[in-house]
């Protein structure tokens, strides 16, 4: 069994970032970029599933500008077996990577597809939704726990009111919660190996996807600036402030 | 508490300009060593050095290795085993070693990054890794076929570790007084007796045999350095089929209490107490100081490292304070209030100091690592002999100024916190007490000094350092090329600076065979005049091509100019002390050893 783990570069989580001074977005020149956290787990559950001879073969993908192929290093590293960039420099937007993604299902024919829940940059938590969607497979998403037994996958989701266990069918969707695991260092030797493994490159073309922005984003403004707070002579004070001027309760 | 980051920004500039790595990838011997996964290496070291061994500096340091006289075995901090076990898992240990025994031979220019960020982070668990490095090198070096074989995969996988057993209490710097003895055995083994002090991890329990380096003298030995021998003294003897056995007549009978390092077992080892402990010879007899000497190079440039590391971790704990710590009114605009530290001026000079040292510092470190490189792997011989010419006259430099550099570095670590920084649970002073050995073991800054005013100097008259004034004045003019203000001041300052280095050379090589004495009196500042101009000139090579990005309208301008700003406090600050250095070298013998030996 194949599993597709498609992975995103995004603005490194130690880095603080900056609205540009046109307000049209973030700015991301210069930035430490890396491997989205979730990402990170989905590949190493991916590969920790290899290694429990669930599936035989992990193939990272990623879609994006040619920098990608430091990020796919990185999840060959890890132990991803082969990766494919699909190589843009057009801004995708999640329903574009879904529609490219499912081209890159069709091809490979995996019967998992793991992928993060959310990339840290725009946690627009939708792609895998909408993969599964496109797909027409089974989704778990926000998965803490994954058990995988034949052509059955047991999954248990992190949801607002604590656990949910579901069992999906194969082939599926799944996305990943950060308790599902935690990602190993990749190590210097197979940094070393990773290079010299498989990486295709596609263009959305080859693949027959437009992937033409649907939204425009209007104007990117930091938040507002968090007014000092003022000590309260006691709780019956506090209460009126919640009551009366910030009306919570 | 602050946490670590890796400066791996100005790793990566330095890997473009001082030790081009691309240059070395082309040498069939570095082709794995691609900048793209250099670069990865890099990171997920750095990531590890943040995450694992800078948790564990402080808590190492409070709690301490200790020693259990019941068993003689030793027991190290809390959670350092198990950071050892991830530290192997990564493949840490091998990162330099020989692909044939499994390391990745990657060159000593990705090494020298990777073990500064372990030391940076944790200086007492840097010290195994660095130690059984130089033992393997000292088995591959002179080893037999049959000792390699045995020992050097498992070393190299970290799965055992190694020791360097050279001092004894009668011998410290001087080694030609070792007493430490080896009988031949019938079966070609030999039994060793003695006691060695100072052993760094004679003793842990990270790993199931530590396989001890051991100088020891033969019956029939010539005595003084030239009847040493050097042996391999492992733990558990180990059987023909590779498997572990008893456990040899070596034993740790105690660890000693410490200024620093404290959570890096210093052993006590008696070898020989129940009959002898095995041992096999290493190379030929006699010739054990001659190996030792050639990895103690390896040693000394790893211990200027550390001076590198401490500085840079002592300096970022400084920053992060002075941001953070409000105190007084900026001088400049008393009307504003209490101000961040960070905007008094002295505050200033001294994490300009601190900053600026370390990174001349680390940039020398890294032009010598690139001619390590270049000494072990180019194709042409003469390109090597050049190198390692280079090598050897810069590692005493190296080893003595980045340590005594760091001295001053970390104390200024502790003086931007005030007082708080004389208070240990700041953790500023852990930096100034580890730093505190750095100028002392692998050859005190007086035996680099010496090393470097005589071997590497007279004795060649010094060709080597003429080469290295040669290329210094022509880098000197290249500087001329930009129009940066700060760029034009260092040209200024560097020439003044070369030409103080060259009036103390001339000094050195003119009294050293007349009157040692007065040669050996300045070889200290030698060593300060050398690194701090020789670090100027590797400074400058940088902040040259900063400039360049600058003007070639590299986006990221704010890390290129506080390279140049870096550079302009380092010429206008540090290269007069360069000076007043060489002044002291050709004048100040004189005063030095004027007081009868009677009169102190």
């Amino acid at each position: 069994m194949k599993i597709l783990v498609p992975v995103k570069r995004v603005v490194d989580y130690n880095v603080k970032v900056r609205v540009k001074a046109d307000n049209t977005g973030v700015d991301i020149a210069n930035v430490k970029m890396s491997m989205n956290p979730f990402c990170e787990i989905a590949v190493e559950e991916a590969v920790r599933l290899r290694e429990k001879s669930v599936a035989t073969e992990v193939i990272a993908v990623s879609a994006g500008v040619v920098q990608c192929q430091e990020t796919l290093r990185n999840a060959m590293a890890i132990g991803a077996d082969r990766a494919i960039l699909i190589e843009t420099d057009v801004e995708l937007q999640p329903l574009a990577v879904a529609k490219l993604l499912k081209a890159i299902v069709d091809k490979e024919q995996p019967k998992l597809v793991i992928l993060g829940k959310q990339a840290i940059d725009d946690d627009a938590n939708q792609t895998g939704q909408m993969l599964a969607a496109l797909l027409g497979w089974g989704q778990a998403t926000f998965a803490s726990k994954v058990e995988v037994a034949g052509d059955v996958a047991t999954v248990t989701r992190e949801v607002d009111g604590g656990a949910e266990t579901v069992a999906i069918k194969l082939p599926a969707i799944i996305t990943t919660d950060l308790r599902l695991n935690e990602p190993r260092y990749a190590t210097l030797p197979n940094i070393m190996k990773a290079k010299k493994k498989q990486l295709d490159i596609f263009k959305p073309a080859d693949l027959g996807v437009d992937v033409t922005p649907r939204l425009t984003t209007l104007r990117v403004d930091e938040p507002p600036k968090r007014q000092g707070g003022v000590k309260v002579a006691d709780v019956a004070a506090l209460i009126d402030k919640l009551k009366n001027e910030a009306k919570v309760i | 508490m602050s946490t670590y980051q890796a400066p791996l920004k100005e790793f990566q500039l330095l890997l473009e300009t001082v030790a081009p790595i691309a240059e070395l990838a082309k040498l069939p011997h570095f082709s794995d060593a691609t900048p793209d996964t250099v670069s990865a290496i890099l990171e997920e070291s750095a990531k590890f050095a943040t995450n694992v061994l800078d948790p564990l500096n402080w808590s190492g340091d409070q709690e301490g290795s200790k020693h259990n006289p019941a068993d003689n075995t030793v027991s190290t901090p809390k959670g350092f085993k198990a950071a050892y076990a991830a530290y192997r898992e990564i493949g840490g240990t091998g990162l330099p070693m020989p692909a044939e025994f499994g390391g990745m031979a990657m060159p000593r220019s990705v090494a020298a990054l990777t073990d500064e960020m372990l030391h940076s982070s944790n200086l007492s668990f840097g010290l195994l890794p660095m130690l059984a490095q130089g033992a393997t090198e000292a088995i591959l070096l002179a080893g037999s076929d049959q000792l390699k074989a045995i020992y050097v995969e498992k070393m190299v996988s970290g799965e055992w570790a190694g020791t360097m057993n050279l001092t004894e209490p009668q011998a410290g710097s001087d080694l030609s007084l070792v007493k430490s003895r080896a009988e031949p055995q019938a079966d070609g083994t030999y039994k060793v007796f003695g006691t060695k002090i100072f052993i760094t991890f004679g003793e842990h329990d990270w790993t199931e045999n530590i396989i001890h380096l051991v100088l020891a003298r033969l019956p029939d030995a010539p005595p003084g350095v030239k009847g040493i021998s050097l042996f391999v003294v492992p733990k558990m003897l180990v059987n023909a089929d590779g498997s572990l056995g008893a456990r040899n007549d070596a034993k740790c009978i105690s660890i000693e209490h410490k200024l620093g390092i404290h959570a890096s077992p210093t052993t006590v080892m008696q070898f020989g107490d129940a009959g002898g402990a095995t041992g096999y010879l290493i190379g030929e007899e006699n010739r054990g100081l001659e190996y030792m000497f050639i990895m103690m190079n390896v040693a000394r440039f790893g211990v200027g490292l550390q001076g590198i590391g401490l500085a840079e971790r002592s300096y970022q704990h400084a920053v992060a304070f002075a941001r953070e710590r409000v105190q007084s009114r900026d001088v400049g605009a008393p009307k504003a209030g209490s101000t961040p530290i960070i905007r008094h001026p002295d505050v200033r000079r001294m994490l300009m100091r601190m900053r600026a040292q370390t990174e001349a510092a680390r940039a020398l470190s890294m032009a010598t690592a690139y001619a390590i490189d270049l000494a072990e792997a180019h194709p042409d011989a003469a390109v090597r002999a050049v190198n390692q010419a280079f090598v050897d006259l810069m590692i005493p430099v190296h080893k003595g100024w980045a340590t005594e550099m760091c001295q001053e570095a970390t104390y200024l670590g502790i003086q931007v916190h005030g007082g708080m920084g004389f208070v240990e649970e700041t953790g500023a002073a852990q930096y100034y007490r580890d730093a505190r050995i750095t100028t002392i073991y692998e050859g005190t800054t007086a035996i680099q000094a010496n090393d470097l005013v005589g071997r590497k100097m007279a004795r060649e008259g010094g060709v080597t350092a003429k080469a290295v004034i040669t290329s210094m004045r022509a880098f000197a003019k290249e500087l001329t090329t930009s129009n940066n203000a700060h760029l034009k001041v260092t040209h200024t300052k560097l020439v003044a600076g070369i030409d103080a280095v060259e009036r103390a050379v001339e000094f050195n090589l003119a009294t050293f065979n007349s009157n040692v004495r007065a040669s050996f009196a300045g070889s200290v500042p030698m060593v300060k005049l050398f690194g701090i101009v020789c670090g100027a000139w590797q400074l400058a090579r940088v902040a040259l091509e900063a400039d360049q990005r600058i003007n070639a309208g590299h986006a990221d301008k704010t890390f290129y100019e506080a390279k140049l700003a870096t550079m302009r406090f380092f010429a206008d600050t540090m290269i007069p002390e360069a000076i007043a250095a060489a002044d002291t070298i050709v004048n100040g013998s004189e005063g030095t050893l004027a007081l009868a030996e009677a009169s102190f």
